[in-house]
C-alpha cells in the first residue's frame, strides 16, 4: 500500500486553499483527490458575482474566485491532482480508498483533509405533505441545471426557504426567463444575506411571504399548485389563511448539510444536531491528524471564509505531519 | 422625504437613508464605508447592474460559459440584455476574461467570460 504524507478530499475552494497553505508550510508530497472533472467544486456554478470582497479586495464570480486558487495549485508539482476520484472509506489510522475510472485504489497518509463541502437538504425533510410529482428541485441542484446544463427547470416557480441559494435563484430563474411567484419563509426574516434580498427579489418585484409555510403540494405527474399558510409564533398554522399557489416547480432551500460520513466512519465523533465533528478547535476532529474544513466542518456564509479557515486546515496538518515525525 | 436603501456593495448590506432633493441625494447617511454613498447616489438616479449569465457553447469542454458584462448595465434594461444573450453561441475556446462580444446591445459595455473552455481533446 503507498503512503502519502497528506491527502486532501475535495478540490473546492476549501481543498484548494488547504493544499496550498501545506505546500507553502513545507508539505511536497500531497495528492488532491476530486470526484468531478474539474477542480472548483460548487463555485463552478455560482455564477453571480460577490465573492472575493474580503481575500481579494474585489468582487468576483465565483469561477473566477476558483480560477485564482486553480492556476496556483496547478503551478506547484508537488500537489498531485487526481480527478475523477471518489473517496470510498477511511478509517482511523487514516487509510483511505478511493474509486477512479478503472481502479479502486487504497493508500494511507500520515494526515488527512476532507474538504468534502455539504449536501442540501430535502423536501423529505421538512415534511411537507401532499403528492410526490416531478418539479421538486432543492435549489442548488437547479443552479447546476441551468449554469453548468443550460436546462430551465420550470417556468411557473415557487421557492420554499429564503436561503441565499433560494434567494440567488430566484433572480437566476427570472433572468431565464421563468416566473417566480413567491419565495416562502417560516421565520420572520429572510436566512440570507439582506443584499440578497434586495437585488435578488425586490429588484424583480418577486414576493417574500415571510412566517409562511407551504401546507400540501398538488400535482399528479408534474407539480400543478402548492397551498401555503400563515403561521404564528410557534409556526403552526393560523387557521383561515390557507391560500394556492399555481406553479410547475418548487425549488426548496431550506439549509444545507455537512458531509461527513467519511470521518464518521473512520470513528470521529459526530455531532448528530449538525452533522459536524464534536470538537473544541477549528478544523479539527477527535481523531489526531484528521481535519475537516471548509462547509465540511461548519456551514459558511461566503466563499472566503471557507478559504480563510481552511488556509490555516493546510498549516494545522503540516505542522502536525513535523510533529509526529 | 427621506428614503430607505439597503447597500449591495458587500454582504453586511448597510441600511441606507437618503435625504433627495428631487432628483439629487442630499445627504446619506447609515454607510459604514465610501462604498456605501456612491452606491446610494447612484441607486437613486440611475440603478445599475453587473449582470451575470451564461451563454450556451458548441463543441467546447463546457455546455455554458458563465459571462459577465465588464461594467454595470441599467437595471431596467437586465432582462431586455438577456434577450440578446440568449441569442449568442459560442464555438471557438475562450479564456477567462477574453470578451465574447464587444460593445455588447449597445449599452457601451463588453460581454466577457468568466471561465475558460477549450476544444475537447480526443482521445
Amino acid at each position: 500500500m503507498r503512503s502519502r504524507e497528506l491527502v486532501i478530499v475535495g478540490g473546492g475552494p476549501a481543498g484548494l486553499a488547504a493544499a496550498l497553505a501545506a505546500h507553502e508550510h513545507g508539505i511536497r508530497d500531497i495528492l488532491l483527490l476530486e470526484r468531478d472533472q474539474c477542480l472548483g467544486g460548487i463555485l463552478n456554478q455560482c455564477i453571480h458575482p460577490g465573492f472575493g470582497l474580503h481575500y481579494f479586495k474585489e468582487t468576483l464570480t465565483g469561477p473566477e474566485y476558483a480560477e485564482r486558487f486553480i492556476q496556483r495549485v496547478l503551478a506547484i508539482p508537488e500537489i498531485e491532482i487526481s480527478l475523477r476520484s471518489f473517496a470510498v472509506k477511511l478509517d482511523s489510522k487514516k487509510t483511505l480508498t478511493y474509486l477512479t475510472p478503472g481502479k479502486l485504489e487504497t493508500l494511507s497518509a500520515r494526515a488527512v483533509i476532507m474538504a468534502t463541502g455539504c449536501r442540501e437538504r430535502t423536501r423529505e425533510m421538512i415534511h411537507i405533505p401532499g403528492t410526490r410529482p416531478a418539479g421538486i428541485f432543492p435549489a442548488g441542484l437547479a443552479q447546476k441545471m441551468i449554469n453548468l446544463e443550460g436546462w430551465l427547470p420550470g417556468r411557473e416557480i415557487v421557492i420554499v426557504g429564503s436561503g441565499d441559494i433560494g434567494l440567488i435563484m430566484a433572480r437566476r430563474l427570472t433572468l431565464e426567463g421563468a416566473r417566480v411567484k413567491a419565495v416562502i419563509e417560516i421565520q420572520k426574516e429572510s436566512r440570507g444575506l439582506v443584499r440578497n434580498v434586495t437585488q435578488c427579489l425586490e429588484d424583480f418585484n418577486i414576493p417574500l411571504y415571510l412566517r409562511h409555510r407551504i401546507v400540501k403540494i398538488h400535482g399528479r405527474n408534474r407539480v400543478e399548485k402548492i397551498e401555503a399558510a400563515e403561521v404564528n409564533d410557534e409556526l403552526l398554522e393560523i387557521p383561515g389563511s390557507r391560500f394556492e399557489m399555481a406553479c410547475d416547480t418548487l425549488l426548496v432551500s431550506v439549509g444545507l448539510i455537512p458531509e461527513n460520513e467519511l470521518i464518521e466512519m473512520a470513528g470521529a465523533e459526530i455531532d448528530p444536531a449538525t452533522n459536524t465533528p464534536k470538537t473544541e478547535s477549528l478544523n479539527h476532529t477527535s481523531i489526531p491528524g484528521l481535519f475537516t474544513c471548509g462547509n465540511a466542518f461548519k456551514i459558511y456564509d461566503l466563499a472566503d471564509g471557507v478559504t480563510k479557515d481552511s488556509l490555516l486546515a493546510g498549516q494545522q496538518a503540516a505542522e502536525f505531519i513535523r510533529s509526529a515525525s | 422625504m427621506n428614503k430607505l436603501m439597503t447597500c449591495i456593495e458587500c454582504p453586511k448590506g448597510c441600511r441606507l437613508t437618503l435625504e433627495p432633493d428631487g432628483s439629487h441625494v442630499l445627504r446619506v447617511s447609515g454607510h459604514k464605508c465610501p462604498k456605501g454613498e456612491l452606491y446610494a447616489k447612484q441607486e437613486f438616479e440611475n440603478p445599475l447592474r453587473i449582470l451575470t449569465t451564461s451563454v450556451l457553447a458548441e463543441g467546447l469542454t463546457l455546455k455554458m460559459i458563465p459571462v459577465k458584462t465588464s461594467q454595470p448595465i441599467p437595471k431596467a434594461k437586465l432582462l431586455e440584455a438577456m434577450e440578446q444573450i440568449r441569442r449568442i453561441k459560442v464555438q471557438c475556446p475562450v479564456n477567462l476574461g477574453e470578451v465574447i462580444q464587444a460593445n455588447f446591445g449597445n449599452f457601451g459595455v463588453d460581454l466577457v467570460a468568466t471561465r475558460s473552455a477549450q476544444k475537447p481533446k480526443v482521445s
